[in-house]
């Protein structure tokens, strides 16, 4: 195989930073038919991360896909975060997936040994997630793609929803931020070993520890973090169920460097979409500009962001560190208001846990 | 004046080209880019180097004039 090769040059926009804008999108979306029918749990109304359709009283499906350019230049480790990255929507529903297809877009003149492994490291986290992979489709394209489409079941009633939290929920998020800010570092040569490690290593882990730890508690509302950042994510959330949401910048988990190359200019478009996107809700305080762009930085792969009862915060926070999930949790915020028609996002330094 | 023309570039590259021209230029230097975000990118890197910046738009983008160094 052809070492020179670096497969992230191919790519314009790396992993979920090449998501089409929050703005664009609900212009877009807003013009198609609506569809609806009886058993469809979860449309894509509330822009929640799949579709959910009841088949009978204990199971319903859920069906998603997710696909995106390289975010790596090691093709192995772009199929393994590829992969991670599009089975987390299911896990973000609260299910388990089962069936997986490939979606691969390849330069028709690239070694194929390279496309091998790409499909070889999604194939291995489809594995390491406990569903089947069962072939899929591919076409010629100048710029590398590749994810999966996924299909998983859950129970009807124990749909995680992104909308549902309720005042005095406390926010937990399983993955530390900052990989769209670390992979441009990394692009622009500026990235630390230890970061680019970092990087790679949370976003090729699967959700699903997280998912299956938190089975044991009350979930009011779930989403995985990607491309609209924790910023937009929370906005969706606070939007859905008219939340007030406050979030402590000092108590959130961000990858090593992450702080340094954000202040370094070293920042995705996607973040100043995601920022502008966020703008009627969000009162920053006397918050640093820079965790602005940490928290609108687009996440590739990232963590579940759980919405839980403060009674049972800490509980889960410790059945999270038994389960050793290989990434840092975090009390990201906390939910001071629901069902209100002034839904918003509040920056401040620390949030309060009783 | 020393100028980086980083138009028609997409990130990191514009930051990436500021970054060295501050190590050789003490001097001022104007650094063309084509989208905002690249434009705040850019001030973020130039202060980060505790230098000061103007910027304007121009017919095709922005303009950032970095000031001597100090």
């Amino acid at each position: 195989m052809n070492e020179e090769i670096r497969l992230t040059q191919f790519a314009k926009h790396g992993g979920c930073a090449a998501k089409i804008g929050p703005d664009t999108l609900s212009r877009v979306l807003g013009r198609l038919p609506k569809f609806s029918d009886p058993d469809l749990i979860v449309g894509f109304e509330t822009s929640d991360d799949a579709a959910v359709y009841k088949i009978t009283d204990d199971v319903a499906v859920i069906q998603t896909l997710d696909f995106f350019t390289p975010v790596a230049d090691d093709p192995y480790t772009f199929g393994q975060v590829a992969a991670a990255n599009a089975l987390s929507d299911v896990y973000a529903m609260g299910g388990e997936p089962k069936i997986a297809l490939n979606i691969v877009c390849f330069p028709g003149d690239l070694d194929p040994d390279i496309l091998g492994e790409i499909l070889r490291g999604g194939a291995e986290k489809v594995r390491e997630a406990g569903a089947v992979l069962v072939g899929g489709h591919s076409i010629q394209d100048d710029e590398p793609k590749y994810g999966l489409s996924v299909a998983g079941l859950v129970h009807p009633d124990r749909v995680y929803k992104n909308f549902g939290c309720e005042k005095g929920d406390v926010l937990i998020l399983t993955k530390q931020l900052g990989s769209g800010i670390v992979n441009t570092a990394v692009k622009a040569q500026l990235a630390s070993e230890e970061s680019e490690r970092e990087v790679i290593r949370v976003m090729t882990t699967l959700n699903k520890k997280a998912k299956e730890t938190a089975a044991d508690f009350t979930v009011h509302a779930c989403t995985d973090v990607t491309g609209f950042g924790l910023l937009g994510h929370c906005s969706e959330m606070a939007d859905a169920g008219g939340a007030v949401i406050e979030l402590g910048v000092e108590g959130i988990a961000f990858m090593h460097g992450a702080k340094e190359y954000a202040e370094m200019g070293l920042i995705p478009g996607g973040a100043y979409r995601n920022q502008k996107h966020v703008s009627r809700l969000l009162d920053t305080g006397d918050v640093s500009e820079v965790y602005v762009d940490l928290l609108s930085d687009p996440q590739t792969s990232g963590g579940l962001l759980f919405a839980v009862p403060e009674n049972e915060a800490e509980d889960l926070l410790r059945a999270f560190e038994r389960a050793d999930l290989g990434t840092k949790v975090s009390v990201v915020g906390r939910v001071l208001e629901s069902g209100t028609d002034k839904p918003g996002i509040r920056l401040c330094d620390k949030v309060e846990i009783k | 004046m020393k100028e980086v023309d980083a138009r028609g570039l997409s990130c990191p590259e514009p930051v990436m080209l500021t970054e060295e021209a501050m190590k050789s230029e003490a001097g001022a230097i104007r650094v063309l880019v084509t989208e905002p975000h690249q434009k705040m990118n850019v001030e973020k890197c130039v202060w980060d180097h505790g230098r000061n910046c103007t910027s304007t738009e121009t017919e095709d983008g922005f303009a950032v004039v970095i000031e001597p160094k100090k």
